[in-house]
């Protein structure tokens, strides 16, 4: 590490393990609710605890975004952070909301609109906290020595995510209506502007990882989020379909969202490929297994699983089932939170100077919280095919349906524990690699100045 | 073989392009002429219900227009299948109503607000849905 301020991020990344280990408390509340024990409904109903689940999830992968962000930009943009102080103040301003609004889910002060919880009057201080962070990034940029692609990517992602949180903010009479700008801000987040701040991440690390070299790296990086937006604008009419708007969506949403798979497919064919291709043999081998894994595993979840249910003749019998819940946790999983949990990995060595990156820990986080989630996955994609049978194409009742999947939930909820017990690992040795030091400034220098192009 | 600044291109062209797509689709699908939801019988009630469904975080168990959890019925339709009254007996519970065992919230609403939510469910229930409100709601589809 070369610069000081990069430190920040260290503590965007400690609040990410915080609400993430709580966010799997809540799926658990969920998970155990679904085969009949909801002890807790009197004071945790399930609308809280997906409420909790949902935006915690989200909240915690911002964290990592702007973690990233602050790793990375001083890097790319070769000075300090313009601020670090203002960072900090970010950082205690973004805990806060989250902590506000998850309490306020406990007692029943909320907006129900799905992925949105968060009350109006919240949302100001979101968007307060957000412009302080882009005002740091912008100002450093701007400041900075160099201007790469990669910096560039990641910062539109970022500015692109803030403006599209605005349409989220207006007040509708209709639902129908309402539901149709909600998936301005859900649907091109991830399928969008996500995919850009996810590509920045990816491209650096696979600079720094594989020691490619950076033109190739960022020409294929156009192209992915090029075919990212391509596909990803006109496939929000998937979410069109069956809402109460005009039929038009059911070809335009069709035929666009067919092709988002595509830049995922991209994608790993990208890190894949730049892997193979290059000649640095970087110690830090678990960065590289969450790097590659993140874009092999998002191909999978968001891509081959999205199309699963995308084309309109499907969606008519999927819309709003447990399908949906399993698409939901492998494309989050792949897309986001790997990626989050790669540049954590990569950047806790050279944070701290400690050299932790080879203990068996790191590999076991990595294989048991990846198998476990598959095994959820398969449990709620099985439960998901028996409740559109049953429901959809045999009218039986919702409540009926819902017994006869009950057992995959046991499943699930077993995979749940070794997903569970592989972040509980990753937890433990970020918390082992302690705080941020100096001396690793020094060393970073000497040991790696290939680094530095 | 493909340039950095071609692919820059192709990246910036595509999203002008698409986006302005995406805009003028939008326009065209929110005109009052290509309406399906009846809006203009959006009355207050059924305003008051949508806010009530809101405040209370109803999606965070049951879906509607399929959007939402997939722990409680979908209710799109359901004044159709199961009627106004017992929809207000429900919403006016002192007990949580549980009659498959998964438990919902007791809201004990008053009389205005139940009905105001009945309201809200009817409008919802008018939709014209491209065809999901007879796959979804298995009843209803009978009735039709
Ligand atoms: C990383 C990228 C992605 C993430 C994080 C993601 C996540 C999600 C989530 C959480 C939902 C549920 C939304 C809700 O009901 O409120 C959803 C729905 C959906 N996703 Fe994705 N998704 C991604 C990519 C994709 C892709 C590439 C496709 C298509 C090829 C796709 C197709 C769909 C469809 C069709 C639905 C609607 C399901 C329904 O009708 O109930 N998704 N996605
Ligand atoms: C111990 C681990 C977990 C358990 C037991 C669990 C369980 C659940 C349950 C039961 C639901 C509600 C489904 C419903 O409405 O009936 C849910 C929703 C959701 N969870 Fe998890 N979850 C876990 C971890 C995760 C992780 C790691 C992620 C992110 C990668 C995640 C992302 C989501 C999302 C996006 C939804 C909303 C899905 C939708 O509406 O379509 N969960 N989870
Ligand atoms: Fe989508």
């Amino acid at each position: 590490m070369k610069y000081k301020s990069q430190q920040v991020a260290y503590w965007f990344f400690a609040l990410c393990m915080l609400l993430f280990a709580l966010q799997i408390v809540y799926g658990f509340i969920m998970g155990f609710a679904r085969i009949g024990m909801d002890g807790l409904h009197d004071w945790i109903p399930f609308n809280t605890a997906r409420a909790v689940h949902t935006n915690l999830l989200v909240v915690w992968l911002l964290s990592g975004f702007m973690g990233a962000a602050y790793y990375i930009i001083p890097e790319e943009a070769q000075r300090e952070l313009v601020s670090v102080k203002w960072a900090y103040v970010q950082l205690i301003s973004l805990a806060l909301v989250g902590v506000l609004a998850i309490t306020g889910y406990h007692f029943n002060i909320w907006e129900g609109r799905k992925f949105l919880e968060i009350p109006r009057e919240l949302d100001y201080l979101v968007v307060i906290n957000v412009l302080l962070f882009l005002g740091i990034i912008l100002t450093t940029l701007y400041k900075g020595k160099r201007r790469t692609t990669t910096a560039l990517v990641l910062t539109m992602g970022l500015v692109f995510a803030a403006l599209l949180y605005l349409p989220g903010m207006i007040w509708f009479d209709s639902q129908v209506t309402d539901s149709f700008f909600r998936w301005w801000v859900v649907h091109l987040w991830v399928e969008g502007v996500w995919e850009l701040i996810m590509g920045g991440i990816l491209a650096f690390l696979l600079i720094k990882l594989t020691g490619v070299d950076r033109e190739v790296i960022e020409k294929w990086l156009y192209v992915i989020v090029g075919l990212t937006f391509l596909s990803g604008i006109l496939g929000t009419g998937h979410h069109y379909y069956y809402i109460g708007v005009n039929k038009i969506w059911l070809i335009v949403g069709g035929v666009f969202s067919a092709l988002e798979p595509l830049a995922f497919l991209a994608m790993a064919l990208f890190a894949v490929y730049m892997y193979r291709k290059g000649e640095r043999n970087h110690p830090n081998k678990i960065a590289l297994f969450w790097t590659i894994g993140s874009a092999i595993v998002s191909f999978v979840g968001a891509g081959l699983l999205g199309f699963a249910h995308t084309l309109p003749q499907v969606n008519l019998y999927t819309h709003g089932t447990l399908i949906t819940a399993m698409h939901g946790h492998y494309a989050f999983w792949g897309a986001y939170v790997m990626i989050v949990l790669a540049i954590i990995s990569y950047a806790m060595p050279n944070m701290t100077g400690r050299k932790r990156h080879d203990k068996t820990n790191g590999h076991l986080a990595f294989w048991l919280s990846n198998i476990g989630m598959l095994g959820m996955v398969v449990a709620m994609g099985v439960a998901g095919v028996v409740q559109v049978y049953l429901e959809r194409r045999l009218s039986m009742d919702f409540m009926v349906a819902q017994e006869e999947v009950k057992i995959h939930f046991v499943v699930m909820l077993l995979n749940a524990s070794l997903f569970a017990t592989g972040i509980g690992l990753y937890i433990y040795e970020f918390i082992k690699y302690g705080r941020p030091t100096d001396e690793a400034l020094e060393m970073k220098k000497e040991e790696e100045p290939a680094l530095v192009h | 073989m493909l340039s950095k600044s071609q692919a820059r291109t192709f990246f910036f062209g595509g999203t002008v392009v698409t986006f302005l797509i995406f805009i003028g689709l939008t326009i065209y699908s929110l005109a009052p002429g290509n309406d399906q939801t009846n809006h203009l019988a959006i009355t207050d009630d059924v305003i008051k219900g949508k806010h009530l469904w809101e405040t209370n975080n109803c999606m965070g168990c049951h879906s509607i227009l399929g959007e939402g959890g997939y722990y409680a019925p979908e209710l799109t339709k359901v004044i159709d299948r199961r009627g106004a009254p017992l929809i207000k007996a429900i919403l006016q519970s002192p007990v949580p109503w549980a009659p498959n065992g998964r438990k919902m919230v007791a809201y004990e609403m008053p009389e205005e607000e139940a009905a105001a939510m009945v309201a809200y469910l009817e409008w919802i229930g008018k939709i014209d849905l491209n065809g999901f409100d007879r796959i979804v709601s298995p009843l209803a589809k009978d009735k039709q």
